[in-house]
C-alpha cells in the first residue's frame, strides 16, 4: 500500500509500505477516503517532537472504510464508513470513563502527559498514521463513529480534529454572552475556535494573525474582527485599547510552538531549541486577558518546557485551561450542528492534493502558499 | 440582558446557542466519576502481544494495552533513546538525547535509502516542485543568496591561500 514516509525534517515522500496487521482483539483496519494535514503535523514535519523515527507515517485526521476488524470489535462491521477521532482511547481507564479521551492511559507507552495520537511519534504512542492507504484503528470499539449517510465526506474528515479542537478552545474559554474574545493564530484551528466562540454567546470575537490572506478568510468565515499582529507595533498593547484597557474576558491560543512574532523565542526555541519552540504568542495571550480572565490553550508546545511569563499568570489571577480535544465527548452535539447548518467544516478546505504528492502538499501548507487554509490529501483508491 | 444581546447578533445563525452559565473554569472539565482515588484499579483492556522492543516511560509501571509497533528502535539512535528512556518525563535527559537521536537517524535512514539502492531526491521529498509553482521568487532567492555565499567563501579560501 501507499503511505507516507518520514526522512527528516521537511523531507517526505510516498512509499509502498506493507498492509497494517490486527495486533490486539480491539482493532481494526480501515481503508483510508480522505486524509487532512493538520498545523500539528507540522511541529513533526519541523523536526521539534522529540521521539519522531525515520520511517513513520503521519495523519492523524482520517475518515475511511472499515476493511477489517478483530475478534472483540463489536460496534463496527467491514464496510462501515468511519470517522476516526485524532486521540486513541480505551475507553475503560479512569480518564476515559471521565470523558478525557485525549488523556487516555492506556495508548501510550512511551509518555503518560499525552494520551496515544494516529501518526504523531513515538512520544504519542508511535502509531503509523493514516496518510496512507490503510491504517491500524486500536480500540475501534470507542472511537471510530459511522458516518451518517447525509454526511459529507469532507466535513466528517474535519470532525476528526478541527472541529472539535476548535469548538472545545472555546468552550474551555468559558465563555460568557457578551464577553470579548480574541483567537491567536488564523490557521483552521483559530478560525474554527471563532466561529465557535459565537455560538457560545460571545459578544466580539478578534482574531490575530499575520497572514493577511489568512485574516481576510476569518473575516468572512467567521464574522470576526482581525488584525495583522505585523502592522500593530505591540500587539498587546492595541489589545488593551481595544477592550477598553482592561484586555479581553477571554484569550485561546491556537498558534502552538511553531509562532512567529518574536526573534528571541523563535532562536531559543526554533533554532536552538532551547525551549520547546516558540510561545510568543501565548505570551501575548497571557498578557493580553484581563485580571481573573480565562486562558485557553490548544496551540501544541514540546514537553520540554517554555519561557512564557508565569508570574503575570499568578498576579493576575487567571483560570488556565487546556488539552488536546477529546473529540469523542464532543462528536455527537458537533455532527448536529453540522447537520443543523450551525458550521460549515469543508468550507476551511482550499486545496485537494492526490496522497501522491504529499511533498508538496507539506510544502505548500508549511509555508502557507498558495492561500492555503487547509489541505485535504486523497488516495489512489479514493479517486474514481 | 441576554435577550437584547441575541439580538444584536441575529445575523449570526446559531448565535448564543450554547452558552452555558453552568460551564465555570472553575469546575473541572470532565466528567467525574467518584473515583479517582483508585488510580491505576480500573479494569485493563486486554494486553496486546509485546513482541517487538516497545520503550516504556518510567513514569508507569508497564505499557499501556496498546502501543504502536510497526518502529521499534535500532542502531546508534535505538541505543541513545534505550538510555533516554531511564529518565523520567520530568527531567531534560529524557528529552535531548531523544532529540538527538532524531537526527542521528536521518542519517540512518539516508544510509539505509542507500543499502537497498534508492537514491533519495532531496528536491522532491522537500516539495520543490510546489515551491518552484507558488514561490519562484523565494526560490530563486534562495539560490542566488547561496550561490553568492558559495563564491565568496572559495574566494575568500583561494584568497587566503594566495596570500601564505
Ligand atoms: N489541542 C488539540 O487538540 C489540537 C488539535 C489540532 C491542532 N492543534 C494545534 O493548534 C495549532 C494550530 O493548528 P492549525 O492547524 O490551525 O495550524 P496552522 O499552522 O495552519 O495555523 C497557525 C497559525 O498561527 C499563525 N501565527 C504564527 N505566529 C503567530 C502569533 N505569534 N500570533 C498569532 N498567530 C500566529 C500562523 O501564521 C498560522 O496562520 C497547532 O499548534 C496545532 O498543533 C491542537
Ligand atoms: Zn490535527
Ligand atoms: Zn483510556
Amino acid at each position: 500500500m501507499l503511505a507516507m514516509n518520514y526522512r527528516g525534517p521537511r523531507r517526505i515522500r510516498v512509499d509502498h509500505k506493507p498492509y497494517p496487521e490486527i495486533l490486539h482483539p480491539g482493532d481494526a483496519i480501515v481503508r483510508v477516503i480522505r486524509t487532512c494535514i493538520c498545523g500539528s503535523d507540522l511541529h513533526l514535519y519541523h523536526g521539534m517532537v522529540p521521539d519522531t523515527r525515520v520511517g513513520t507515517t503521519f495523519g492523524h485526521e482520517f475518515i475511511g472504510i472499515v476493511e477489517e476488524i478483530g475478534s472483540s470489535v463489536q460496534n463496527l462491521k467491514k464496510g462501515d464508513q468511519v470517522l476516526v477521532p485524532f486521540n486513541i482511547a480505551c475507553g475503560k481507564c479512569a480518564f476515559c470513563k471521565q470523558e478525557l479521551y485525549g488523556n487516555c492511559h492506556e495508548s501510550n507507552p512511551e509518555a503518560t502527559a499525552v494520551g496515544g495520537i494516529f501518526g504523531y511519534s513515538h512520544t504519542a504512542g508511535g502509531y503509523d498514521g493514516g496518510q496512507a492507504e490503510y491504517v491500524r484503528v486500536p480500540y475501534a470499539d470507542i472511537g471510530p463513529t459511522v458516518i451518517p449517510d447525509d454526511m459529507d465526506p469532507d466535513d466528517a474528515v474535519l470532525l476528526t480534529d478541527v472541529v472539535p479542537t476548535g469548538y472545545q478552545a472555546a468552550e474551555m474559554g468559558g465563555i460568557k454572552p457578551g464577553d470579548t474574545v480574541v483567537v491567536f493564530g488564523a490557521g483552521p484551528i483559530g478560525i474554527m475556535a471563532a466561529k465557535c466562540a459565537w455560538l457560545f454567546g460571545a459578544g466580539r470575537v478578534i482574531i490575530i494573525d499575520h497572514l493577511e490572506y489568512r485574516l481576510e478568510f476569518a473575516r468572512h468565515y467567521a464574522q470576526c474582527e482581525a488584525y495583522n499582529f505585523r502592522s500593530l507595533e505591540d500587539p498587546v498593547l492595541f489589545l488593551k485599547r481595544e477592550t477598553g484597557w482592561l484586555g479581553a474576558d477571554v484569550c485561546i491560543d491556537a498558534v502552538g510552538a511553531d509562532a512567529a512574532g518574536s526573534a528571541l523565542h523563535t532562536i531559543t526555541g526554533k533554532k536552538l531549541m532551547l525551549q520547546a519552540g516558540s510561545a510568543i504568542a501565548l505570551h501575548w495571550a497571557i498578557n493580553s486577558v484581563k485580571k481573573g480572565g480565562i486562558l485557553s490553550i490548544v496551540g501544541v508546545y514540546g514537553p520540554t518546557g517554555n519561557l512564557v511569563p508565569i508570574g503575570n499568570v499568578v498576579n493576575k489571577g487567571l483560570t488556565v485551561r487546556a488539552n488536546q480535544a477529546s473529540v469523542k465527548r464532543l462528536l455527537p452535539r458537533l455532527i448536529k450542528h453540522v447537520q443543523d447548518g450551525y458550521i460549515d467544516p469543508k468550507g476551511l478546505i482550499t486545496h485537494r492534493i492526490p496522497l501522491e504528492e504529499i511533498a508538496d502538499a507539506y510544502h505548500i501548507f508549511s509555508s502557507k502558499l498558495d492561500n492555503c487554509i487547509k489541505t485535504v490529501l486523497i488516495p489512489p483508491s479514493a479517486r474514481n | 440582558m441576554e435577550n437584547n444581546l441575541s439580538n444584536n447578533y441575529s445575523h449570526i445563525k446559531g448565535w448564543g446557542i450554547d452558552a452555558d452559565p453552568e460551564n465555570e473554569p472553575t469546575y473541572p472539565m470532565k466528567h467525574y466519576t467518584g473515583d479517582d482515588h483508585r488510580r491505576l484499579d480500573w479494569e485493563r483492556p486486554p494486553q496486546q502481544l509485546e513482541n517487538i522492543e516497545v520503550l516504556h516511560s518510567s513514569e508507569r509501571p508497564t505499557v499501556s494495552a496498546v502501543f504502536g509497533a510497526p518502529h521499534p528502535p535500532s542502531g546508534l539512535s535505538g541505543a541513545i533513546r534505550r538510555q533516554a528512556f531511564k529518565y523520567s518525563e520530568s527531567s531534560f535527559g529524557h528529552w535531548l538525547p531523544l532529540l538527538l537521536a532524531d537526527r542521528i537517524n536521518v542519517v540512518e535512514g539516508f544510509v539505509d535509502d542507500l543499502r537497498r539502492g534508492h537514491i533519495p531526491n532531496i528536491f522532491i521529498e522537500s516539495g520543490w516542485k510546489a515551491a518552484w509553482k507558488h514561490n519562484r521568487k523565494g526560490v530563486i532567492t534562495r539560490m542566488v543568496v547561496g550561490t553568492v555565499l558559495a563564491v565568496g567563501i572559495v574566494a575568500a579560501i583561494l584568497a587566503k591561500k594566495r596570500d601564505k
